[in-house]
């Protein structure tokens, strides 16, 4: 498979032979799977990656100088390389293999434990998954900084202005992620980024909802931090990365100490490996790394723009056809968004929608997605979200489509 | 009502739906007929808070047996709200804690009391056990 977009015609039926759990059923119905936010489903050529690791090259890897651990090393380095290409970063030391996104956030907010005082102000934006709110509260926290939201414009955009006000602040950090996983809100990263780096605030975007749909320059970006997760683009759980700049890779501390990240130890002294082993302690997720690797060429050999392309035309005739469901309500922007709709019928619980739903096969998130800060803020306990991806169809979204009247009679 | 009765009754009237739909509306239908909560009750001090779903639960003792109110914001929770209540409410402290939830398995329930489901019917059922051990010590039987 090479790296490249291919300009070959999207063909939905092809691509869904890629992915045998397609073919399941569910409570006796044929699956159909709208949880794709939450996690992508994996191809057959990712399976076979992770088969043929533990089939052929299981071993340790940077320890070993037998074959085998020399394969595993050439193959999870490769699968490094693969990453810094698809974002584009300068150096593949740029790109830290991590457990996924959250990881990713944490190895960042420790790492300024040791950079900010009581004096500093770090803002995050209020359009946050919890898992890049809690580790900067625990920063400011350890640290006494103070953190200041952006907040958000009824529409579910990221309210600019307030931002430019903010900014007067001097912030040293800004967080925000580039898609919303509860709205699907695409947020205006590069001039964001543009206005931190004019106060010389340093920046991070949290790209778990961007990077399924979209293929982001980190260098074009100039951001300085960018944290994505493999399970949401076609690749396994508990694998992820860290972009960072070079620059910022030298300025932050280890964030866990053990093996691989060490190049001297005594117990006087021990002094630390250089990129990007410094933030990579103990035995990693090899096999993840490698099949993250394969789920990235997996995805550009469809390629991006088509995805993209293909995934606008699921959102528009999705939100087409559930508008005509009655008391329905679609919460967050109306265009600038990806294929994610977040919404609620009237007079029916999205817990309730959520349980008949599945009797008919189908799989959405209901609940509050780990963005409560946003369900406070349109007053709602949670919301029913069907979020689409390459390999869904528009015969899928007339079933989800049937299902939601069927439980909106059987539950109003 | 003696409680292994009510539970025979419960199992006998799911019995004869043959398939999850008509399962399911009768369960919403016992939701809806559930008594409401007094409202001076339905206070946080008597919330459950599953992350999905919210139960309000009340419990006061007369003549030495428990009676238990409750609601839920979603409506399939309260249909098995609707079934706990029939089968706890109105019993000695010493039959409900000696009561376990088997029955709802048999009614073809199960999924919904999944500790994992967070909609807070698990808790609720644990709180019922709380109040029965509760009076239990309090009437000294
Ligand atoms: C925007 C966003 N950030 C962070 C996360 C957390 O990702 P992970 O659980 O893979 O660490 C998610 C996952 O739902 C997300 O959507």
């Amino acid at each position: 498979m090479k790296n490249q977009s291919s300009n070959t015609v999207f063909d939905v039926d092809t691509i869904r032979k890629d992915f045998p759990i397609l073919s399941r059923t569910v409570n006796g119905k044929p699956l159909i799977y709208l949880d794709n936010a939450a996690t992508s489903q994996t191809p057959q050529q990712v399976v076979d990656v992770i088969v043929d690791y533990y089939s052929n090259y299981n071993a340790n890897i940077h320890r070993g100088v037998h074959s085998l651990s020399q394969e595993a090393t050439d193959k999870y380095e490769n699968a490094r390389r693969t990453i810094q290409q698809h974002f584009n970063a300068a150096h593949a030391h740029e790109i830290i293999f991590t457990s996924g996104t959250t990881h990713s956030i944490n190895l960042v907010a420790n790492g300024f434990a040791s950079l900010l005082n009581a004096n500093d102000t770090i803002l995050v934006s209020a359009l946050e998954h919890h898992s890049n709110i809690v580790p900067w509260q625990m920063l400011c926290e350890k640290t006494k900084a103070t953190l200041k939201v952006i907040p958000m414009t009824s529409e579910g955009d990221l309210d600019m202005k307030v931002y430019d006000e903010l900014l007067l602040l001097k912030p040293k950090l800004v967080f925000v992620n580039h898609i919303s996983n509860a709205l699907g809100t695409i947020n205006p990263i590069e001039e964001m980024i543009q206005k931190a780096h004019h106060v010389g605030a340093a920046i991070l975007i949290d790209g778990a909802q961007a990077c399924p749909h979209i293929k982001p320059d980190v260098q074009k970006l100039d951001v300085d931090f960018y944290v994505t997760s493999g399970h949401k683009m076609c690749g396994p759980t508990g694998v992820g990365m860290l972009y960072a700049k070079e620059s910022w890779l030298h300025k932050l501390p280890p964030y866990q100490g053990g093996g691989e990240m060490i190049a001297e130890v005594t117990f006087e002294k021990t002094t630390y490996a250089g990129l990007p082993h410094k933030f990579e302690a103990g035995t990693p997720n090899i096999c993840g790394g490698i099949a993250f690797g394969a789920a990235i060429d997996y995805m550009n050999s469809i390629g991006f723009e088509a995805i993209a392309a293909y995934e606008h035309e699921l959102l528009e005739y999705a939100t087409e056809k559930m508008n005509t469901i009655e008391g329905m309500r679609i919460y967050g922007p109306k265009t600038n968004k990806t294929s994610v709709i977040s919404f609620n019928i009237e007079g029916v619980h999205a817990y309730d929608l959520g349980t008949i739903v599945d009797k008919l096969g189908i799989a959405i998130r209901t609940g509050q997605h780990c963005a409560q800060p946003i369900m406070d803020f349109f007053k709602i306990s949670g919301t029913a979200r069907a979020s689409f991806s390459f390999y869904n169809t528009k015969k899928e979204i007339d079933t989800l489509v049937e299902g939601l009247e069927k439980a909106a009679m059987m539950l109003r | 009502m003696n409680i292994e009765t009510i539970q025979a009754d419960l199992i006998d009237e799911f019995s004869i739906f043959d398939d999850w739909m008509e399962r399911y509306e009768y369960m919403i239908e016992l939701g809806k007929s559930l008594p409401m909560i007094a409202s001076e009750f339905k206070t946080d001090d008597n919330i459950i808070k599953g992350c999905q779903s919210k139960v309000w639960l009340h419990a006061e003792l007369e003549n030495d047996t428990v009676v238990f109110t409750a609601d839920s914001d979603a409506i399939i929770t309260k249909g098995i709200v609707a079934i706990l209540i029939r089968v706890f409410s109105n019993q000695s402290p010493e039959t409900i804690l000696k009561t376990n939830t088997d029955f709802i398995d048999e009614i073809g329930l199960k999924e919904h009391l999944s500790p994992t489901r967070a909609n807070g019917l698990v808790s609720m059922i644990k709180k019922i056990k709380m109040y029965a051990l509760a009076y239990q010590t309090q009437i000294g039987l």
